[in-house]
């Protein structure tokens, strides 16, 4: 079985702070990680491999910085690590970032297409489905268990009201969560050879991908504006022993007419 | 591409066992503010099995034209079938937007469709306007909520976006209104039905819905444990709310995933909402900030949440919540 993961190198949206006065962002020192859900993706395809001897390709567009979470996903397993990048990528949207991944996914063989479900850097959960409709590919999203047998997985798939377990041919593409499973920590032998191991650096020429749909041009959509919050007005604050905060809290009940 | 061919709002339709979802009746309400600026109609898609009384309901709540297409395809959503179906009804009528909601069904569905479709789709928006311009300005946090960010799609049609739920006001229904149901065929390519659906299984914890609740008591790391979060459900108990959590408690395995507040949970807006032992990560906020009235109980007095709450105690959950629910217990009586 050949699998591939696309991993993505995010910043850890939760070490994010806001500057109080001005409900702006501060971004400095904030750590890069590989997304929570991409992860997952790579545990749920190591345990294949563990399980059936897969072979597991990790892939991810970004720029130089990004080769940190290739070599951490052979720190974990992975048996090849493939760092698309290239100016002409640059800007891209969902479906410009898409065009780009399914341009080079065409050049790999696949059974099995992992994503995560979403990024936390922009939590669209796009790209996966996006990628399946380009290589022509059943897709399940949301996924939280599976089972292989007779090329055929037999998945766990999450929604709001409980699950639904489905049943889908290889070749297909799946979106993972976070909370499927605990992924491995990096071995310490994988450490040792992570930086030895080859990342194959893929730009432009490596992909059969029309110009006009990738980066910035190939993008449908634009930032028209971005802006923060801005500062909520701050309510009271108390610092008191717990029975004088029970006698504030009814107070302020009291005066919403909660009770 | 000559956008003036492009008219009319799509709303997708979601349904779950003919019961159709809240979020398509806010985004009926939504389409037709919209369509205040551009003059043209409201059409609701609705594909499903034996609905026909249904669709002729979403004419009471905003739709000018209801698309109905009735096939057994359509009883429980499954993408292919249900982009087949919606890709040839964007090829024929050619809408200038499409709304869907940002549930584990618009998910599925809106991404598959945009790439289909070749468009441009801006997901999980809270803020929907039109532009002086004509070009609908599609607002979005970004960053787990640490920036707001207003998405345009200038040249290509339709524009696509996702909405989640909760975030628009649901319209009060109509009776009078005027609109018609029209039938539609969809041709399918079954060669491409892949994904096989053998079990659909709802959960009974599952049964309340936070976002309907008018008061939360919501637990975070604060609270420590299953043991500590006791205390939440007896106040929640005495108060006739309901509990919810962030994240941290969820992943301890303290509260089901469908109690979670925030950017990967849901989005509340109860009338009182009881933050305790949150520390305020911006994910979290993004899902509760709309709360009428926040207090919040946090042992850090540098906490964010207390940047966002109404009222503020510096302390010990632990302690305050069982003294308050002792005391609300003596007030109720």
């Amino acid at each position: 079985m050949k699998i591939i993961v696309c991993i993505k190198q995010v910043p850890d949206t939760t070490e994010i702070k806001l500057n109080p006065e001005t409900g702006t962002m501060i971004r400095d020192g904030v750590p890069s990680i590989m997304n929570p859900d991409d992860k997952g993706g790579l545990e749920m395809a190591l345990n294949l491999k563990d399980q059936f001897g897969a072979h597991v390709t990790v892939i991810t567009m970004g720029p130089a910085q990004a080769d940190q979470i290739l070599r951490e996903a052979y720190a974990m397993g992975a048996d090849r690590a493939i760092h698309l990048t290239d100016k002409r990528f640059a800007g891209a949207d969902t479906l410009a970032t898409s065009n780009a991944l399914a341009g080079a996914l065409r050049m790999l063989e696949y059974d099995l297409i992992i994503t995560g479900r979403q990024a936390i850097d922009g939590d669209t959960a796009q790209v996966g489905p996006q990628i399946a409709e380009l290589l022509d590919l059943p897709q399940v999203t949301y996924v939280e268990d599976l089972q292989f047998a007779n090329d055929t997985f037999t998945i766990k798939k999450a929604n709001e009201e409980g699950y639904q377990i489905v049943q889908v041919e290889t070749p297909c593409l799946i979106t993972v969560l976070a909370s499927a499973n605990e992924p491995r920590y990096m071995s310490v032998n994988g450490i040792m050879t992570a930086y030895q191991k080859e990342v194959e650096v893929w730009g432009f020429d490596n992909i059969s991908v029309d110009e006009t749909k990738l980066g910035l041009k190939g993008s449908p959509t634009r930032v028209f504006k971005s802006f923060s919050k801005g500062a909520k007005s701050v309510g009271q604050k108390y610092e008191v022993d717990p029975k004088m905060a029970v006698e504030i809290i009814m107070e302020k009940l009291k005066e919403k007419f909660i009770i | 591409m000559d956008q003036s061919l492009y008219k009319n709002i799509f709303v997708f339709v979601e349904q779950r066992n003919g019961q159709i979802q809240n979020v398509s009746l806010e985004l009926l309400s939504k389409a037709q503010e919209l369509n205040e600026k551009l003059n043209e109609q409201v059409v609701a898609i609705l594909l499903g099995n034996h609905m026909d009384e249904q669709a002729h309901e979403l004419i009471s709540y905003g739709a000018d034209i209801v698309l109905y297409a009735d096939a057994p395809e359509f009883s429980i959503y499954n993408t292919e079938p249900y982009t087949q179906a919606v890709n040839q009804l964007v090829q024929s009528y050619k809408p200038s937007i499409i709304l869907i909601g940002a549930t584990t069904i618009g998910r599925d569905l809106g991404p598959r469709l945009s790439a289909r479709i070749e468009t441009g789709l801006t997901a999980d928006c809270t803020a929907l306007e039109m532009g002086d311009d004509g070009h609908l300005l599609m607002t979005r946090p970004a960053f787990g909520g640490n920036l707001m960010a207003t998405i345009v799609c200038k040249e290509h049609r339709p524009q696509m976006s996702t909405v989640r739920p909760g975030v628009m006001m649901k319209g009060l229904k109509d009776i009078s209104r005027k609109g018609n149901v029209e039938k539609v065929n969809i041709q399918f390519d079954s060669s491409k039905f892949k994904v096989k659906i053998l079990e659909t299984v709802k959960e009974t914890k599952n049964l309340v819905d936070i976002t309907d609740a008018k008061i939360l008591v919501s637990g975070g790391r604060g609270v420590g444990n299953a043991e500590g979060f006791k205390k939440l459900n007896e106040l929640a108990k005495t108060l006739r709310a309901e509990v919810s959590s962030s994240r941290a408690m969820v992943d301890l395995g303290v509260v089901s995933h469908d109690r979670q507040v925030g950017q990967t949970g849901k989005t509340v807006r109860p009338d009182l909402y009881f933050a305790l032992g949150i520390s305020g990560a911006i994910q979290h906020l993004a899902g509760m900030e709309e709360s009428d009235f926040i207090v919040a109980i946090n042992k850090d007095k540098d906490a964010p949440i207390f940047q966002t709450a109404d009222l503020g105690i510096v302390g010990d959950v632990n302690q305050i919540v069982p003294l308050l629910n002792e005391k609300l217990q003596k007030e109720m009586k």
